[in-house]
């Protein structure tokens, strides 16, 4: 993986420290074009790749990406599935049967599809409906590179608190098999995940997970988290690093660097300033 | 010893509970009930939960002593009422009953039965709101003058949905749904109303609930407050809730993030000016996360409570609180028909009188 990833939640009005600057900030990315704008700055600051959530504007980026090969060769995507929102929206409006229904390819009718092949929906297996949907989010990138493929928090750390952790699995062999990438699993909560996936059998995983001096959205605290690091095998990427603005940003980006194993560092920022500021902290700490 | 906990309605609240109960230490979930066969199907299939389809049946199987029930609101007082007969502590989704004297009864119920009865309002769990129900409480504001609660958000956008929210009879619609939260916060931080007047409640997409309310409240005290609630309003992302005080020292505004306030005269730690704190700064560690620490908050919270070592900070009593309000509302709005439509054109035809009144003046002159 490469060291430093550039994050998405600036251009979606996600702030976890202030709902004013996170509106400004999806009026100021209110359309495409001021996303490529910046993502253009990170590749001038040496960013190798984009890792965002499957949001329907980013279809909009990925498909400027695609008419521009010569200009995003050294592009990568790490997609990170699903965008919550919508699959939390689609729920309270629909109910979870037919939110699966308007999220399903061509509105569903892949789903009429298996009911009327005379399966029941009770019968419907999981592990067919997540790969579908797994597919239905992958669709927008299509001949674009995804070598790491994330599953996102809220739905990883849902599996994990019911125990369904199977579906780590189902997920790690699909990506793997008909994407040819890697799965990587967002969590805030580190060690529990770190219990799961060893037992079904994922070794070495790639974990993005917050991790920050302030301790910040670290269940279990940070001595939790640095033990984990200390102790078990698996390939950390640092998320929430700068905790919302809770650390400075040199204090808090030496801390990460200075951390065993964490392979790479994931930020978001709007700024060209902030943007080649960040990267050359995470340069200069790692060297 | 963990608590045996049964968990009943496995929806979009039901699910979220579900892991972080099962992730707390103190908790064993000993049964999840749902009418959904297909939910069923998938947890029992792929998880150790026992899973029933029936509520008697998992209350005779399971020896409980606790139950979250998260089933729609219509629901909520005949399952906390048999759940109180089986002897068992309740944690219930918000809003609690649909009819307050309901809500009175089970509270005495629980009461004499010595149980924990704690209600869904997770906004009480989150460090900005708590930090503003302090500095309140501790006068930092002065006389309380007036307050603004509202809550936006995007959950009926367009004229269908099929689910219980959007109906009638099983408690659906903003009033419930997202002012319960507003009203609620304002019940937490200041003090319950005990009038309200001006009550518009009205449909804009859906066909049998009302989408958006907005009231006047009066306060023992002659403070005012205004309400407004919305869930068909897509520029928030998620559901946002904020209040804005004003005092005579001074004015408080707070939302899940951020606390701003801005004081006319110093007061205990706080200069005078502005002030800003961050939920960064306000918020207690958590045991496991999913969605926002106040989740997980409030379920430890319910935990503590029945070992004892809390006071219940979301209880039935407050949650009652909540439920006459919610009715002074209701009631309120049956008064003010006029309110009930929206017009269907779009906009109002403001633009065609001002023209017509400019060409008439034209024509006038000349």
């Amino acid at each position: 993986m490469e060291r430093v990833l550039f994050g998405d939640n600036q251009f979606f009005g996600v702030n976890h420290a202030s709902e004013e600057k996170a509106r400004a900030q999806s009026i100021h990315f209110r359309d495409a074009e001021s996303i490529i704008r910046v993502l253009d700055i990170a590749m001038e600051a040496d960013i190798k790749v984009f890792m965002c959530t499957t949001h329907t504007k980013i279809g909009e980026i990925t498909d400027h990406v695609r008419k521009n090969p010569a200009k995003y060769k050294q592009l990568e995507f790490y997609p990170c599935m699903p965008y919550a929102h919508k699959y939390a929206n689609a729920m309270a409006e629909h109910g979870p049967v037919d939110a699966l229904r308007q999220l399903l390819p061509n509105n569903g009718s892949m789903m009429g599809a298996i009911v009327k092949g005379g399966i029941s929906l009770a019968g419907l297996n999981v592990k067919g409906l997540a790969e579908l949907l797994i597919d239905a989010e992958m669709n927008m990138f299509h001949g674009l590179r995804t070598p790491v493929i994330f599953l996102q928090n809220v739905v990883t750390d849902l599996l994990l608190g019911i125990g369904f952790h199977e579906a780590f699995r189902t997920f790690a062999d699909h990506v793997r098999t008909k994407y040819n990438a890697e799965a990587g699993f967002i969590t805030m909560n580190l060690p529990a995940l770190l219990v799961a996936l060893k037992e079904v059998g994922i070794i070495n995983p790639i974990i993005c997970s917050t991790i920050n001096k302030a301790g910040f959205r670290m269940p279990g605290g940070l001595s939790a988290y640095e033990n984990a690091l200390k102790e078990h095998e698996f390939r950390p990427v640092a998320m929430s690093v700068l905790a919302s603005g809770a650390i400075s940003p040199k204090e808090a980006i030496e801390y990460v660097c200075g951390l065993p194993k964490v392979e790479s560092i994931v930020f978001g920022a709007s700024t060209r300033q902030n943007i080649f500021e960040t990267k050359r902290l995470i340069d200069a700490f790692s060297s | 010893m963990k608590i045996r906990t049964g968990l009943l309605g496995l929806g979009k609240m039901g699910i979220s509970h579900l892991a972080i109960a099962n992730s707390h230490p103190e908790i064993e979930i000993s049964g999840v009930c749902d009418s959904n066969p297909i939910l069923l199907g998938a947890l029992r299939k792929n998880t150790d939960l026992h899973c029933y389809q029936n509520l008697s049946e998992m209350l005779s199987s399971e020896r409980l002593e606790a139950i979250i029930i998260a089933t729609p609101s219509r629901s909520h007082a005949e399952l906390v009422k048999l759940a109180l007969n089986h002897n068992l502590h309740v944690f219930c989704e918000k809003p609690f009953c649909l009819d307050p004297t309901d809500s009175m009864s089970l509270t005495k119920e629980m009461a004499s039965r010595s149980l924990v009865g704690q209600v869904g309002y997770h906004f009480r769990f989150v460090g900005t709101f708590q930090k503003a129900r302090e500095l309140v409480r501790s006068n930092h504001l002065g006389r309380i003058n007036h307050i603004r609660a509202e809550a936006y958000g995007p959950v009926v956008l367009r004229p269908r949905g099929k689910t219980w929210r959007t109906q009638r009879h099983e408690g659906g619609g903003c009033l419930y749904d997202y002012a319960s939260h507003a009203i609620d916060l304002v019940n937490f931080i200041y003090d319950t109303p005990d009038r309200v007047s001006g009550t518009v409640k009205r449909s804009i997409f859906s066909r049998d609930v009302e989408d958006e309310v907005y009231s006047t409240l009066l306060f023992p005290s002659g403070a005012t407050g205004q309400l407004a609630a919305n869930w068909s309003d897509d520029s928030h992302r998620k559901m946002s809730v904020r209040l804005t005080i004003w005092g005579s020292n001074g004015r408080l505004s707070v939302d899940r993030q951020e606390l701003q306030l801005h004081l006319k005269s110093p007061c205990g730690t706080y200069r005078e000016g502005w002030h800003v704190e961050n939920i960064t700064q306000l918020t207690e560690p958590t045991s496991y996360y999913l969605r926002g620490e106040e989740y997980s908050a409030q379920i430890d919270h319910f935990v503590q409570c029945i070992a004892g070592k809390a006071e219940c900070r979301s209880s039935f009593m407050t949650a009652s609180s909540a439920d006459s309000v919610i009715n002074m509302i209701v009631e309120d709005a049956q008064g003010n028909c006029h309110a009930d439509e929206l017009q269907t054109t779009a906009v109002p035809a403001a633009s065609r009188t001002f023209f017509h009144a400019l060409s008439n003046r034209i024509s006038a002159r000349s």
